[in-house]
């Protein structure tokens, strides 16, 4: 009696096994998060946070819902969209709730799990913690942290999707975090040509990206290495003050060495993520190199490795270089990855089970 | 089958709950509490969210909207000189004037006569660094902690007043309302300001605190906040109604380390 009750659980559980398997390899059509093999080691914990399909759909339903503002207005994807790889499509400055008006141009997203600190002025320490940001700004979502659990504690569909993701449907700061964190470092960007070149998959650089990339080694790299095209350091580009005077990292840091330094802004995806610089001053890779070739002002104390041997700040490169340089940053757009449906706001649907 | 591992759960955790509350009251290890009482004043008047007014060491005239502070890394010292450090997790509070509870932080403690207790204004900075699991209840930036913690400069702010001071020159909203939100740990990646501060209050100066069965000793201190304003830097109002994440923060946390003193011990 008790061999046959033990023998049927045998089985049960088998035929369970062997039906989760079946539903997981049917189920997992890409990886949400992984490693490129060309890219170093992850910062972010993943091993505290596992990127689950659960929690995949819940932190994009997160994203895209503007539930996270005060007036329902404005959501993560107002400011981040995809086909601009998740920058703010041709804005120098992004509007939040009633047209305010925010200080910085939106950043791209992408490879966050590889960044330490986050903002132009690395003023937040952890990716859990970014969001409390940019929803409690008066003038980007201008809600409170209370005021969004109590939305979406009380919600018809989100303590259900929290169960799903977290075994739970008690909806906390930490588990809104998680899963947003869970979608946004599945914003891995890394099958660009220049990707597939350095993984030797099959493409290789024209004659002028590859007189690029040299250029590119040798003027840009020391602040842009790759693979994540920058060094997350904070360094002033001698950036012309505007009316606003924003002191950058100085604001959160009060080391008056680091007064107007903002963090390297990455290259990748440098077509879709115009305008360009922490205020979006210029909206064309020519303004930025002109401004590094002859623009550099010394007001705002830029970096010395804009110094040149005769004493004046300047990056120069000759026009067949510039031409050269602009055809290999070309080679950092990843098209796959503005156009991934697993992203899309509209295909936010495809994980829900 | 199920009920029946539900019925045996069950069960063993009720047995092991009984074994906790033995221990409880085991009279080897028998605890006590010990209460801390913060009674927030303005030289000799009470802070009241009311309209009074009190003037400053440069001789501002003001009133007080909001005062707020957290108190953490509690810990004690035995008249034997051994040091009883509170379980750091349930070792931070709030203190909110307008919130009458929280100015009474009770601590259960071994029994024993105290001589002195230390504690933080502010919370230190690896736990300002961890995980969100591990800040829930007075530390979650979307409960307790609502207000007190800067979302863009990730960090806990430690001390918050605000409130009026016709002192100060109109401003573009003609609201004449100053605002301190202390905070900075130190800074994780790079240094920046350290506004952490540790208090020590020697109880021997009133007497000790003993705490042990039927003995539940209050300390009573006294948070006296125009000791914010007096100090290597006196802060005027109308110079500085404003201050928040700036070096300038330094003076205020310098000044308002010394605001506590011990008014009494209740050995009830």
């Amino acid at each position: 009696m008790k061999k046959t009750f033990l023998s049927k659980r045998l089985v049960t559980s088998l035929g369970l096994f062997l039906a989760i398997a079946l539903a997981a390899s049917f189920t997992v059509r890409q990886e949400l998060f992984h490693q490129p093999a060309n890219f170093p080691d992850p910062v972010y914990n993943t091993g505290a946070n596992p990127v689950t399909d659960a929690g995949f759909t819940l932190g994009k339903k997160l994203f895209y819902d503007p539930i996270l503002s005060a007036d329902y207005t404005i959501s993560c994807g107002s400011c981040h969209i995809q086909a601009a790889a998740f920058s703010h499509h041709g804005h120098d400055l992004s509007h939040g709730i009633h047209d305010l008006l925010g200080t910085r141009n939106a950043p791209g997203l992408q490879n966050l799990a590889w960044y330490s600190r986050y903002m132009w002025d690395g003023g937040i320490t952890n990716l859990d913690l970014q969001p409390i940001a940019p929803i409690t700004n008066p003038v980007e979502m201008g809600d409170t942290l209370s005021a969004v659990m109590r939305k979406l504690n009380s919600h018809p569909q989100y303590p259900g999707l929290f169960e799903k993701a977290f075994g739970t449907d008690s909806i906390t700061t930490d588990l809104v975090m998680k899963a947003l964190s869970q979608f946004m470092i599945s914003l891995v960007s890394a099958d660009s040509k220049y990707d597939k070149v350095m993984r030797k998959e099959g493409a290789s650089f024209s004659p002028d990206e590859t007189l690029g990339f040299q250029v590119f080694q040798e003027k840009c790299a020391s602040c842009h290495p790759e693979p994540l095209f920058t060094d997350q350091q904070f360094r002033s580009s001698g950036l012309p003050i505007l009316e606003e005077g924003d002191e950058g990292r100085y604001l959160v840091s009060l080391d008056s060495n680091e007064r107007f330094t903002f963090r390297v802004p990455s290259l990748r995806n440098l077509k879709f993520t115009f305008p360009y610089m922490h205020d979006g001053r210029f909206y064309t890779v020519d303004e930025v190199l002109d401004h590094y070739a002859s623009g550099i002002s010394h007001a705002t104390r830029p970096d010395p490795a804009f110094k040149l041997p005769d004493g004046s700040y300047g990056i120069p490169v000759s026009p067949d270089q510039r031409k050269a340089l602009k055809a290999f940053l070309l080679t950092l757009n990843d098209t796959a990855f503005v156009k991934n449906p697993l992203y899309d706001e509209a295909g936010s649907q495809l994980y829900i089970k | 089958m199920k009920s029946f591992i539900l019925f045996t759960t069950f069960l063993f955790l009720l047995v092991s709950c009984n074994r906790k509350m033995a221990a409880g009251n085991n009279p080897e290890t028998a605890s006590s509490t010990l209460t801390l009482r913060f009674e927030n004043s303005a030289g000799n008047q009470r802070v009241a969210m009311n309209g009074d007014r009190y003037t400053n060491a440069t001789g501002e005239a003001f009133s007080v909207t909001l005062l707020q502070y957290f108190i953490s890394n509690i810990s004690l010292k035995k008249t034997d000189g051994s040091v009883i450090t509170l379980p750091q997790d349930s070792s931070y509070f709030l203190v909110k004037e307008s919130v009458p509870e929280s100015k009474q932080i009770t601590l259960t403690v071994p029994k024993g006569n105290y001589a002195s207790v230390s504690f933080m204004l502010g919370i230190d900075s690896l736990r300002n660094t961890k995980p969100l699991a591990e800040r829930t209840g007075i530390l979650d930036p979307a409960g307790g902690a609502e207000g007190m913690y800067w979302g863009w400069n990730s960090g806990y702010i430690f001390f918050k007043m605000e409130g009026h001071s016709a002192a100060i020159p109109d401003n573009k909203a003609g609201t004449k309302k100053f605002r301190y939100h202390i905070g900075l740990y130190g800074g994780m990646n790079s240094p920046t300001v350290n506004n952490i501060k540790t208090i020590t209050l020697d109880l021997k100066d009133k007497q000790v605190a003993k705490a042990g069965p039927g003995k539940k000793p209050v300390v009573i201190i006294n948070t006296n906040i125009l000791q914010m304003f007096t100090g290597t830097e006196n802060i005027s109002i109308a110079k500085n109604p404003v201050v928040m994440v700036s070096p300038f923060s330094k003076y205020i946390a310098d000044n308002y380390a010394s605001m506590f003193s011990l008014v009494a011990v209740d050995n009830q």
